[in-house]
């Protein structure tokens, strides 16, 4: 009775596919949501910071601190929008339309004539990253000024330095693209191997349709197959799509070979179809099964795989979770295999890490299917 | 009457939406989670991290550099490298984030008086977290610098910063207001575009249609529960946010909860125009889904709005998170005053306004 037919099973494969290809939602989130979402990552994550607007409180007026205004002024990392006291700028820092205030204090040209010179830099903590830029880029703006001043007096500076010239592998103009579209590429993977195959076959079971196939004598195995082999062809096709897009549009490099990008995505895709499935199953339920697979698939794809937040930052207990995600085995080698190229000895331990939760994924799945109707 | 009528309704529909036992707890339990895991993985610090050097001179200034590197919070550990090409390697395979390299000229040119080049290769796959590791080594490069002159690193005094609103930059701080956006805002869309979803595939909108009840009642029904819900889980976290995670609630609570209102009454305009378009339950989660990410992304949580391109932020504007980002960052740790509530609620009103009305001429057209 559970014996595998290959007509059978030809039908049952037809079916799901024709099934697919006929649903609109199955194309827009196979073939349009991934591309909403490269946008995005390619154009409205930018980690790189442009300018920053900012206030001058000058309280001094010697002319010291007029020049260190124009410095402000004319530097690339500041857009300097408002002058005034303290008090009213702060206005400005809590309603968010500046992000600091330089603050350049009484008698300051009589400390510069002296040597010192120091200025007071309020940033608006709210926003930390934006917070520490400010601090660092007014700092390196003063810097810069009193070198400036030095040399045009003919002061040399003093004792030797150490300086360090870093040199950057793999992407040397530093573009925080070459991460976050390998990273959306792994959560499109997610979508349509977790989010979409919970969704549809729990649809399934809410209406009714998966206890009339149950009644056939189709094989459990069977019929776990036909129902992932389609979206795994839909995945790897929008894969295909993706990594066109990434190249061809964004300008990332391609250094790897094809081959290596198939074997990392087909390998992911085993957990994620096999987390797909065992959820429907386990939960039968449209809802809670959209919203379990936004849980368990794509928010950790997106806080805990390591691509936005360095993994090593995170609390240990936070790191040991991270081991559960098979999103966490796919970053790397799909990261390498663009931006560096063919590395087995990275690419096969993480291949077999994925491999492995799918296995996990689909005896478990395998067991939350009744066989027979209660 | 059509006052009972409408609590019926209201009734009906909290009780649709809450009878489930499971949905229940997929109301609630996600969240909360999602605020624990999420509060402590987001973090743009980098800690922790593993540093290759190869050195091939042998002084005072380079084991000085190594000690302090070695000395660092943010190195967990030193990895000895022997030949370039082991460097390669390590980077390669991610073993490092960084290779230090000291060549044989190192310490001579430090030792007469020149400046000494310290060359570092980092992984550019994590440009993100290798800008950072720089960042750090130039800080070292500085004080080890300093240290064997036993003098201070700098020319003149440097600058004193301030950081207002959050002094010790604590990255929870701007985390946790914004995951209450985020998380709030994703139960409160899902339930609305569901329950409209849910009756129409199962054909009981039709019988909705039918009855009595005003489309006015029917529309008040359905948002009932997604407002309740939102409201129920940001209290929550108002309570949960301070209390355990020490971010202070500085501004009036007679501020948050009308603000609060606000941003679901949009969103849930927002849900109900894409509930009206939709005929399954599934077709409607998608809807929902390419609604809530492209919001949360261009919200100003993963990164500011102010480095997006132009266009982009002007997209943005009609986003209801990325206001209500302002306002509960605002509320939280600024203690924002009702002018500037009100300048960053008024785009909220206006985007409820009209996605409310727009939906309500959809579901009018088709009962006509």
């Amino acid at each position: 009775m559970n014996g595998f037919d290959t007509r059978r099973f030809h039908a049952m494969l037809t079916k799901e596919a024709r099934q697919i290809i006929r649903d609109p939602s199955t194309i827009l989130i196979a073939f349009v949501l991934p591309l909403v979402l490269l946008f995005l990552f390619g154009y409205g994550v930018n980690l790189d910071t442009s300018r920053t607007r900012i206030g001058i409180a000058q309280r001094d007026h010697s002319e010291a601190a007029a020049s260190l205004v124009g410095a402000f002024q004319s530097s690339r990392w500041f857009d300097v929008r408002a002058t005034g006291d303290v008090p009213v700028l702060g206005r400005d820092l809590t309603s968010g339309h500046i992000r600091g205030i330089i603050v350049i204090p009484d008698g300051f040209g009589r400390d510069v004539a002296k040597g010192g010179g120091a200025i007071q830099v309020i940033t608006d903590g709210s926003t930390p990253n934006t917070a520490s830029f400010v601090s660092g880029y007014a700092e390196g703006v003063r810097a810069n000024w009193v070198a400036a001043r030095k040399a045009e007096r003919g002061q040399a500076h003093g004792a030797p330095t150490i300086q360090t010239v870093p040199r950057y592998w793999f992407n040397p103009q530093l573009a925080s693209r070459y991460f976050l579209v390998p990273g959306a590429i792994a959560i499109v993977m997610t979508m349509i191997g977790t989010l979409l195959t919970a969704l549809v076959i729990a649809r399934e079971w809410e209406r009714g349709t998966m206890e009339a196939i149950l009644a056939t004598p189709i094989g459990m195995i069977e019929f776990m197959a036909t129902k992932v082999i389609p979206y795994f062809v839909l995945a790897l096709g929008s894969m295909v799509i993706c990594s066109l897009i990434a190249v061809f549009v964004f300008g990332l490099p391609f250094r790897g070979s094809p081959l290596a990008l198939l074997l990392i995505v087909s390998a992911f895709l085993m957990p994620a179809l096999g987390q797909g499935l065992l959820i429907s199953a386990a939960t039968k339920n449209q809802f809670v099964a959209s919203q379990i697979a936004l849980l368990t698939g794509f928010l950790p794809g997106l806080m805990l795989s390591g691509f936005l937040y360095e993994i090593s930052s995170m609390p240990k207990w936070v790191q040991w979770v991270t081991y559960a995600i098979p999103a966490r085995y796919l970053i790397p080698p799909l990261e390498t295999v663009f931006v560096a190229g063919d590395n087995w000895t990275l690419f096969l331990p993480n291949i077999a890490a994925m491999l492995c939760f799918g296995v996990f994924f689909f005896i478990l799945a395998f067991r939350a299917n009744p066989r027979r109707i209660a | 009457m059509i006052g009972v009528r409408l609590l019926a309704m209201i009734r009906k529909e909290l009780l649709a939406v809450l009878r489930d036992t499971r949905a229940r707890i997929t109301l609630i339990v996600p969240p909360l989670l999602q605020l624990i895991l999420f509060s402590s993985a987001a973090t743009l610090e980098v800690k922790n991290v593993d540093i290759g050097v190869y050195n091939r001179s042998s002084g005072a200034a380079s084991s000085e550099f190594i000690s302090q590197l070695a000395g660092s919070p943010n190195v967990r550990r030193i990895i000895k490298i022997d030949s370039p090409d082991a460097a390669r390697q390590a980077i390669d395979n991610q073993k490092v984030i960084a290779v230090v390299m000291f060549d044989g000229q190192f310490d001579r040119d430090f030792a007469v008086g020149q400046t000494s080049d310290v060359d570092v290769i980092l992984d550019g796959r994590r440009s993100n977290a290798a800008q950072i590791v720089t960042r750090y080594l130039d800080r070292i490069a500085a004080s080890s610098g300093a240290a064997l002159h036993m003098s201070s690193p700098d020319h003149g005094e440097q600058s004193i910063t301030v950081n207002w609103f959050n002094p010790n930059l604590d990255y929870i701080w701007f985390v946790m207001p914004s995951l209450l956006v985020t998380i709030c805002g994703m139960s409160a869309l899902s339930v609305t575009v569901q329950s409209v979803a849910r009756e129409r595939e199962l054909g009981t909108f039709d019988q909705l249609m039918v009855s009595p009840l005003g489309l006015h009642e029917i529309l008040i029904g359905k948002m009932a529960p997604p407002l309740l819900i939102g409201l129920l889980n940001a209290t929550l976290y108002l309570i949960v946010i301070p209390l355990f995670y020490g971010v202070p609630f500085l501004g009036s609570i007679l501020l948050f909860y009308p603000a609060v209102v606000l941003y679901l009454l949009a969103l849930i305009g927002v849900g109900m125009v894409v509930s009206a378009k939709v005929k399954t339950q599934q077709q409607a989660f998608l809807g929902m889904f390419m609604l809530m990410v492209p919001m949360t992304l261009l919200s100003g949580f993963a990164s500011p709005v102010d480095n997006m391109p132009g266009w982009l932020q002007t997209i943005a504007e009609i986003n209801p998170q990325k206001h209500f980002l302002i306002i509960s960052e605002g509320l939280f740790l600024k203690a924002m005053p009702l002018v500037d509530v009100l300048a960053n609620s008024w785009p909220l009103v206006l985007i409820a306004a009209v996605t409310l009305t727009a939906a309500t001429l959809q579901f009018r057209s088709h009962v006509e």
